[in-house]
């Protein structure tokens, strides 16, 4: 045994191999591809029957997107330059239509040189929305925030700036009233009375008062009636309306369906459940044929606001759902803190629960405005002309009559970019709230 | 009778708070915009163009009624329906007419309590198939698939029409025109059926049109025309005389060429002048001005003129007069004299 | 919510409905109570008032006149001199048959994809994102007008079949025609039928039971039954002695051979699907309205589904997977074993949520004329008649209904697999 030992030549390595690279295999592209799409042969297979699947849709889609015609007057034209140019009708594209129409798909019967409002109102809207939904935006963009949903109708439907002057003025009586008045009357007198001062205001001075004022001073827009809405314009505002309006409503229904109080809850909880036992658009027949009737006779108002009005309510029974999950994710502790401070109920609310629930609420917020902003393709339905009620309208024109699949491509593209980039951003708002809370 | 709604306060702008029943007109003039009920979007009928105007026959009526009443063709705002809302619009006072191929039946009148004005295009059910199928009559269909546009009566007529020659078929219900004409071009119904007119529209934007036959059969008649509300007479009037005056124009040779010829002096045609307002108080009776028809058929001229400018066989709709050519002409249309 | 302790000497003042908490809350139930009525009556007398107006006093008496107008697809018998209160029944199992199918495929669908995009494999992982992501952010309405659009100029007319050297041939040994109305497949017939039972009567909800169905699931039931028992049997034994009897070929037996001597007794064959006509005759026929709206609802209600499951399969802790993974399981019976049954808890709930947004976009069936109960009693029905608020608010009730009893059917499910906590 040692003799075989002693034979061997003896070997101490004295200076360092340089370092190898891995094999190809394991690098790379190729290692990357052996370790995520062809691990097993089970996953090969996969693998070869999903590129198969990517080639056989990209193939159809993107000749036909690609090879397409921009310019053209009318789908014969359209149809006329694709046999020139590929010999057949077949597998291409006539975006001329969306050349022509876009402005109509994006703005409805806007009339199209005061374009500039319903823009600028969106970019207000994204500015105001900054403060609420971006940490890095300055709080003093609030003051936007509070301006906007005076400027907003203003802006698009037109008329005398007093109206929303006015109107704003309102909510003076509702702020000031009961931090002055408690003194003299006690608070809650203070409370009722100046809601009450401010519900007459809004319903019996507002109106002659802005038409006096506009008779002295008349600065204001040109006005634009709501049944020029349509397109995109209409899909978004119908959602921000119903979202902005929602969102009070939802809070008094999610804190009346977490009350001790037995009728107040049973009313909230009524009245959310059968929001959200019945389809969208069984709310919009009744926006479209019954809301007239159960209004008192004589009152009129237009398609668009009614629709505007049950797409609110609709929305407000989801708020509420969401706003209840952000109270009940709150810690008990947080109520109990409240109540040892001597805070009174709403007081609690107000300062300590609403602010935190409500922040904690702000990802299911931005999916129930998702949701609502998709559902108002169903105003269609009722004859509005959102972009897919346009859609039959553009198509009903003797020039693009048998159009199809250009119109409805651009739609879903647009949708698409919208809810996607709300539905991302509620993600990384769900994963900073989660850190938050760590 | 004026109320306003809470609501209505806080969206400010786009409340329109009005009388409902009393004067449609005093509304109308008060307003300065005529509320006129139009489809979606029917070719030629209805529609709007890339600027947002609408277009078509049933928007001509409106743009003549708003002319008569306002003094403005311009001055309508068109308010889009669909087969369900229609009426309600109306009824609820949303809308100050319907011009919107709507078939003027007894239980529309009646039931529904609407007035239908006049009738400006006489239509009826008619059948298109595939010229392939080789099929010649209806009464070949038995177990075809049929594509109807619900929502009108089409759905019924059918139905009765197979019941009674008891031959079987398979409906398929679309909402709109444009759909149909896919679902058809697309073999997934052997026939469509709707209003003649609108067969013949949505051929002529075919391909192909040659491919395709109208069959011979009229199932149904369908009169359309503008309709108001019952109750108010007096807007009734001036909405079915409008109508008239459109036709009588026709009649009468009145065209958008030679109208401020006939206009400016009494002619030695005396219907001319009663029409016209040079002769007579025609207007005032109705509560209107006296040149009220000369600026409804001042917009786009007189019943034939707007027929061929929107369907007639000059357009790509290619809708020949047919029954509604002037009376005169064998046809069916027909005024009441202007006296 | 604070509870203070008073001075126990007080007599009662008015003044203490509203200042004292042991009296407000009732104060405010009241005023809320009151305000509630009122605002109802509001309602109430302006609809009355209105509905005078327009003189249409409300009156069902129109569900008891003939319909007039056809329904292609419909599980029960209906012909257009029924009433309109079948025609509206009709609709009604319409919309539930969608909602079933529906929701059985959204769940099988979102299941897979919800799994699938955790996949190793990185392509399957993407394509599933991209499938999530595109039905979620595209409006349901649109999908569903696409997928009619696809099945129409994908699919070849019947008359691609006429002919002697037809463009499309059927699939499947010539049983099953994929044309653009719809799939043929073959149909059950039976030549010695028990026949039918009929429920109702001869009234507007009158239908037909078949009994070989009744028959064939009585057997089916009876049959899983007993194999359960077998296999019950089979545990105890393993239990008592460690080793278990095999008992497959026995259960299989048990429940082939009744339902096979069944079918065989009735006469069983299938009636397949000809072209005669204009149409294929014959066969079960498949409408395309229903498979559009059926596949639409499922692949968009499926993305919301895979992203609960994922949700669902990711709150399991990493602890647990590795943890069967140490006992040797693998992977499919680590997911299907372990990671499932515990995901089950949190994705039930977002799950009944879906069902029954499922149900609810089922009423868009009108877009592509499938007449469910919106295409017939708010659609049809209420267009012929006219009967604007009768219509919609019984329209509002089914659904409310339906809605009702699904949440109490998913809740009662949810409360049995819930943990029970200690």
């Amino acid at each position: 045994m040692s003799d075989t030992h002693e034979e061997t030549i003896r070997f101490v390595r004295d200076s360092m191999l340089p370092q190898q690279e891995p094999p190809a295999t394991s690098t790379g592209v190729i290692g990357w591809g052996r370790k995520n799409l062809f691990s097993t042969p089970l996953n090969a297979v996969v693998t070869v029957l999903s590129l198969a699947l990517i080639y056989y849709v990209l193939s159809g889609i993107l000749p036909w997107v690609f090879q397409s015609v921009w310019v053209a007057d009318s789908l014969a034209e359209c149809r006329e330059i694709f046999l020139e140019r590929w010999g057949s009708t077949e597998g291409h594209a006539c975006w001329a239509v969306i050349n022509e129409r876009w402005l109509q798909l994006l703005f409805g019967f806007y009339p199209s040189e005061l374009y500039w409002r319903p823009i600028l109102a969106f970019i207000l809207l994204l500015v105001a929305v900054a403060p609420v939904l971006f940490p890095w935006a300055s709080n003093k963009l609030l003051v936007v925030t509070a301006v906007f949903p005076f400027v907003m109708p203003w802006l698009l439907w037109g008329g005398t700036i007093w109206t929303p002057l006015l109107v704003a003025a309102g909510f003076a009586f509702l702020y000031f009233g009961p931090k002055h008045g408690s003194e003299a009357v006690g608070s809650l007198a203070a409370v009722i009375i100046s809601v009450v001062a401010a519900l007459i205001w809004w319903m019996f001075i507002v109106g002659p008062l802005s038409g006096l004022l506009s008779g002295i001073v008349p600065i204001g827009l040109e006005p634009v009636d709501s049944r020029n809405f349509g397109g995109f314009m209409l899909s978004i505002l119908i959602g921000v309306v119903a979202i902005g309006c929602s969102l009070p409503i939802g809070v008094v229904l999610a804190l009346g369906r977490q009350s001790d109080l037995l009728i107040v809850k049973a009313i909230c909880v009524g009245f959310i459940e059968f929001i959200r036992g019945v389809p969208l658009i069984t709310l919009l027949f009744v926006a479209s044929t019954l809301l007239n009737i159960f209004m008192p006779p004589g009152t009129n108002f237009d398609i668009i606001l009614r629709v505007m009005i049950m797409v609110t309510l609709f929305a407000s029974a989801y708020m509420a759902e969401v706003i209840r999950g952000g109270l009940a994710a709150l810690p008990k502790g947080q109520y109990e803190g409240a109540d040892s401070l001597g805070l009174d109920y709403w007081q609690a609310q107000r300062l300590v629960i609403m602010p935190q629930a409500l922040k904690i609420s702000i990802p299911g917020i931005v999916s129930t405005f998702i949701g609502v902003f998709k559902d108002t393709t169903l105003v269609s339905i009722i004859g509005l002309l959102d972009p897919i009620g346009l859609t039959n309208s553009i198509r009903a024109d003797a020039a693009w009559n048998g159009i199809y699949w250009e119109l409805f491509a651009f739609i879903a593209l647009l949708f698409f970019i919208f809810c996607f980039s709300m539905s991302r951003y509620s993600m990384y708002l769900e994963r900073r709230l989660k850190t938050d809370h760590r | 009778m004026k109320k306003s709604v809470f609501l209505g306060a806080l969206t400010v702008a786009g409340l329109a708070a009005g009388a409902a029943a009393a004067a449609t007109v005093d509304d109308v003039k008060s307003r300065g915009k005529l509320n006129c009920g139009v489809s979606t979007g029917v070719p030629g009928f209805a529609a709007p163009d890339a600027n947002g105007e609408w277009q078509g026959f049933d928007v001509a009526v409106c743009r003549a009624v708003a002319a008569a009443v306002l003094g403005d063709p311009t001055a309508v705002e068109f308010v889009p329906t669909t087969g369900k809302t229609r009426f309600t619009a109306l009824a609820s006072g949303e809308i100050d007419m319907l011009a919107r191929n709507t078939t003027w039946t007894f239980s529309r009148d009646a039931d529904l309590k609407f007035t239908f004005v006049g009738v400006n295009y006489y239509d009826g059910q008619g059948f298109m198939v595939p010229k392939e199928l080789g099929v010649t009559s209806a009464k070949e269909l038995d177990g075809a698939t049929v594509c109807i546009q619900t929502g009108t009566t089409t759905e019924l007529n059918l139905a009765d029409y197979f019941r009674v020659n008891n031959i079987s078929y398979e409906p398929v219900p679309i909402e709109t025109n444009a759909e149909a004409q896919q679902q058809y071009l697309a073999g997934a119904c052997d026939v469509y059926t709707t209003d003649a007119s609108g067969l013949a529209a949505t051929r002529a934007t075919f391909e192909a049109p040659g491919d395709h036959v109208i069959l011979p059969e009229i199932i149904s008649k369908e009169p359309l025309g503008p309709l108001v509300r019952h109750g108010d007479d007096e807007w009734g009037d001036i909405v079915r005389w409008t109508l008239n005056a459109l036709i009588a124009a026709e009649e009468y040779g009145v065209t958008s060429a030679n109208l401020a010829d006939l206009s400016s002096a009494p002619t030695d045609n005396p219907e001319i002048n009663r029409l016209l307002g040079t002769e007579g108080n025609l207007g005032e009776m109705i509560g209107l001005d006296g040149d009220w028809a000369l600026k409804a058929i001042g917009v786009a001229g007189n019943y034939g003129e707007i027929f061929e400018k929107n369907i007639g066989e000059s357009t790509p709709i290619g809708l020949a007069r047919g029954l509604n050519a002037q009376w005169t002409n064998g046809g069916l249309i027909y005024s009441p004299p202007f006296r | 919510m604070t509870t203070l302790t008073d001075p126990p000497k007080e007599t009662f003042r008015l003044s203490m409905l509203i200042y004292d908490t042991r009296y407000r809350s009732i104060t405010i139930q009241v005023v809320a109570m009151i305000g509630f009525m009122l605002f109802a009556a509001w309602l109430i007398s302006n609809t009355a008032e209105n509905l005078a107006t327009l003189g249409k006093p409300i009156d069902f008496g129109f569900f008891s006149e003939p319909a007039g107008y056809d329904i292609n697809q419909m599980l029960i018998e209906y012909q257009n001199q029924d009433t309109h209160l079948r025609a509206a029944f009709v609709g009604l199992l319409n919309t539930l048959l969608v909602a079933v199918l529906g929701c059985v495929t959204a769940t099988v669908i979102g299941v897979l994809v919800g799994v699938l995009r955790l996949s190793p494999n990185w392509l399957i992982a993407r394509i599933m994102t991209v499938y999530v992501e595109m039905f979620r952010n595209v409006p349901v309405l649109l999908w569903i007008v696409l997928a009619m659009a696809i099945l129409i100029e994908s699919l070849p007319a019947p008359s691609a079949f006429r002919g002697d050297e037809p463009e499309a041939t059927m699939k499947l040994f010539g049983s099953v025609a994929l044309t653009n109305r719809g799939v043929y497949v073959p149909e059950p017939l039976f030549s010695r039928s028990l026949g039918n039972m009929h429920l109702f009567g001869e009234s507007g909800l009158r239908f037909d039971v078949s009994l070989d169905l009744i028959a064939f699931l009585l057997v089916l039931g009876l049959s899983i039954f007993a194999a359960r028992k077998i296999s019950a049997r089979a545990n105890a034994i393993q239990e008592d002695t460690g080793v278990r009897p095999k008992t497959w070929h026995i259960n299989l037996g048990v429940i082939v051979l009744p339902t096979l001597i069944l079918l065989v007794l009735l006469g069983f064959h299938l009636g397949y699907p000809e072209l005669k006509g204009f149409n294929f005759q014959g066969g079960t026929h498949l409408r395309n309205s229903l498979i559009a709206l059926w596949l639409a609802l499922s692949l968009y209600t499926a993305a919301f589904i895979a992203e609960i499951v994922r949700g669902g399969i990711m709150a399991i802790s990493a602890g647990q997977t590795e943890a069967a993974g140490a006992l040797g399981l693998r992977p499919r019976r680590i997911m299907s074993l372990v990671v499932l049954p515990q995901a089950l808890r949190v994705i039930i709930p977002p799950l009944i949520s879906n069902y029954l947004n499922l149900t609810k976009n089922s009423s868009l069936a009108i877009a592509v004329g499938y007449m469910d109960i919106t295409g017939t009693l708010g659609g049809i029905t209420m267009n012929q008649t006219g009967r604007e608020l009768e219509c919609v608010l019984l329209l509002m009730l089914v659904y409310l209904c339906i809605s009702l009893t699904i949440s109490a059917v998913m809740n009662w499910y949810n409360n049995r697999v819930k943990l029970v906590e200690r």
